[in-house]
């Protein structure tokens, strides 16, 4: 039985998506056998990030209005045999989707997967809702920004509440300089604030947007420090205890993290 | 006249005169001894330009008629103006002296509240979003980053303490105060912020003792 993982943030542009395809393309190289799901009906862009948009012929809303099966509504990755891809419905109505719509996919999905990895859309009302409501687990994504860490602590206490237990915690765009300098808060005080276990810390790269454009993962492209990062988050998530890597060449940038621990 | 104890105690404030008037003995005694007062005993000083008088009752309540007894006892007296009769509700009472501390825990995240009556003792972080508050004193063994709201129902004895203090704003009462502009602000450890004069301080909590002699108020 697989194990459902949303990923959140509350904030938009904070590398929901990007984490999502990353996470689930390294779970792949891993050897696992895993299904995406983009729940961000109207705004989908996992497909892009991809580079599945073309395959694309039904999508969550079909499957739910039954208009196809499930089955015929996965795309599988033009690289990985084990990898699925379930697309959210780029032109239908999002009021079309219940929670409980989402929960009773997930929960025909769970026989046939290692891992479901849900992408979810910005915000916390309708469609955060849908997200989440068939996660056994949630990733809570947020960049080192005060409104980003204040939206992503809003959603870790509605997780609570959607008795979603223990989320982890990505810390994305890190730039080690800035906040070297000062400018940008450093790891330690977003851990403080949000009090969650830290899965992992992603650079900012600009090959994460290269990628993103041509359709492919970062985590395919073994110079990227963005991927590199992404392995690591997979192997934590498969229970693996992987040291933080140090992301500007000197040793014990993050030594003074205490937690850091995998899901699963 | 009773000798060991008053049932009318006469103050002088800088809004006129307090009225203390003992809530345990019979009304007309009270009234007997009002009349006393303001007819003997305090006749100097309550004679002269006009006064301001605001009456307190403690627990006891009054009747339409009882009112207007003592109205008309004190209207006697041209000068003395009454502005207010008030009495304090017993359970107020109760609920400010007879609480008892609430000890709680968990992180109060942004978007959360919680409040209690009760004094709180909260074990855990209140995050920038979040609020905590109560009618009576607020304690964070933890970081407070949010807000806090102390002595809501108006009491301004109130305080808020902090292993951690940087909060987004303070309220004691009526009165706010927020964190500096600056986002320089980096907090400081175990402090406390009370009222002082309707304006709010903030003090070690090593000098509590000062502002505090004693140390809970329930
Ligand atoms: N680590 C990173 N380095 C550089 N750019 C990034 C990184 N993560 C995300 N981005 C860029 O930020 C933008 C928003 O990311 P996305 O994953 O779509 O966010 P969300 O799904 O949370 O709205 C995208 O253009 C993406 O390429
Ligand atoms: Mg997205």
């Amino acid at each position: 039985m697989g194990e459902a993982i949303v990923v959140t943030s509350g904030k938009g542009g904070v590398g929901k998506t990007t984490s999502s395809a990353n996470i689930g393309t390294a779970l792949a190289i891993l050897g696992k056998k895993v299904c995406l799901v983009d729940t961000d009906i109207g705004l989908r862009n996992l497909d892009v990030v991809m580079g599945l948009e073309n395959r694309i012929i039904y999508d969550l809303v079909d499957v739910i209005e039954e208009n196809c099966r499930l089955a015929q509504a996965l795309v599988k990755d033009k690289r990985f045999e084990e990898l699925y891809f379930l697309p959210a419905a780029q032109t239908k109505d999002k009021d079309a989707v219940q929670p409980e719509d989402i929960k009773k996919i997930i929960e025909s999905l769970k026989p046939d997967f290692d891992y479901i990895i849900i992408d979810c859309p910005a915000g916390i009302e309708g469609g955060f809702r849908n997200a989440v409501a068939g996660a056994d687990r949630a990733i809570v994504v947020s960049t080192p920004e005060i409104s980003s860490v204040r939206d992503a602590d809003r959603v870790i206490g509605l997780l609570e509440g959607a008795n979603i237990k223990n989320p982890k915690l990505i810390i994305n765009r890190v730039r080690p300089n800035m906040m070297k300098s000062g400018d940008m808060m450093d790891i330690d005080e977003v851990c403080a604030i949000l009090a969650i276990d830290l899965l992992g810390v992603v650079p900012d790269d600009q090959q994460v947007i290269k990628s993103g454009n041509i359709g492919e993962p970062t985590v395919m492209n073994p110079t990227s420090n963005a991927a590199v990062a992404y392995r690591n988050i997979a192997r934590r998530i498969l229970g693996d205890s992987v040291p933080l890597m140090n992301l500007d060449g000197k040793k014990g940038v993050f030594n003074k993290l205490k937690k850091i621990m995998g899901i699963g | 006249m009773t000798a060991t104890k008053e049932h009318v105690t006469i103050k002088g404030n800088k809004d006129g005169l307090v009225f203390l008037f003992n809530d345990h003995c019979e009304f007309p005694d009270l009234l007997s001894e009002l009349q006393y007062k303001l007819e003997k005993s305090h006749q100097q000083i309550l004679s002269g330009p006009t006064i301001d008088v605001h009456i307190k009752l403690g627990e006891r309540e009054l009747d339409v008629q009882q009112e207007e007894e003592i109205k008309k006892l004190v209207g006697h007296h041209g000068n003395l103006l009454i502005q207010s009769i008030e009495s304090t509700p017993k359970e107020q009472i109760e609920k400010n002296i007879h609480q008892d501390l609430k000890i709680m825990n968990g992180i109060v995240r942004s978007g959360q509240s919680i409040h209690e009556d009760a004094p709180i003792l909260f074990m855990g972080d209140v995050n920038p979003g979040g609020m905590i508050s109560s009618n009576g004193d607020i304690y964070v063994m933890g970081a407070l980053r949010g807000l806090a709201h102390a002595g809501k129902n108006g009491n301004k004895d109130a305080i808020i303490a902090a292993s951690y203090m940087r909060p987004t704003q303070l309220r004691i009462a009526n009165i706010v105060s927020r964190s500096p502009d600056e986002s320089a602000n980096e907090g400081a450890y175990m402090e406390f912020a009370y009222l002082d004069e309707d304006h709010m301080q903030v003090g070690k909590i090593s000098e509590l003792h000062k502002v505090r002699p004693v140390a809970l108020q329930f």
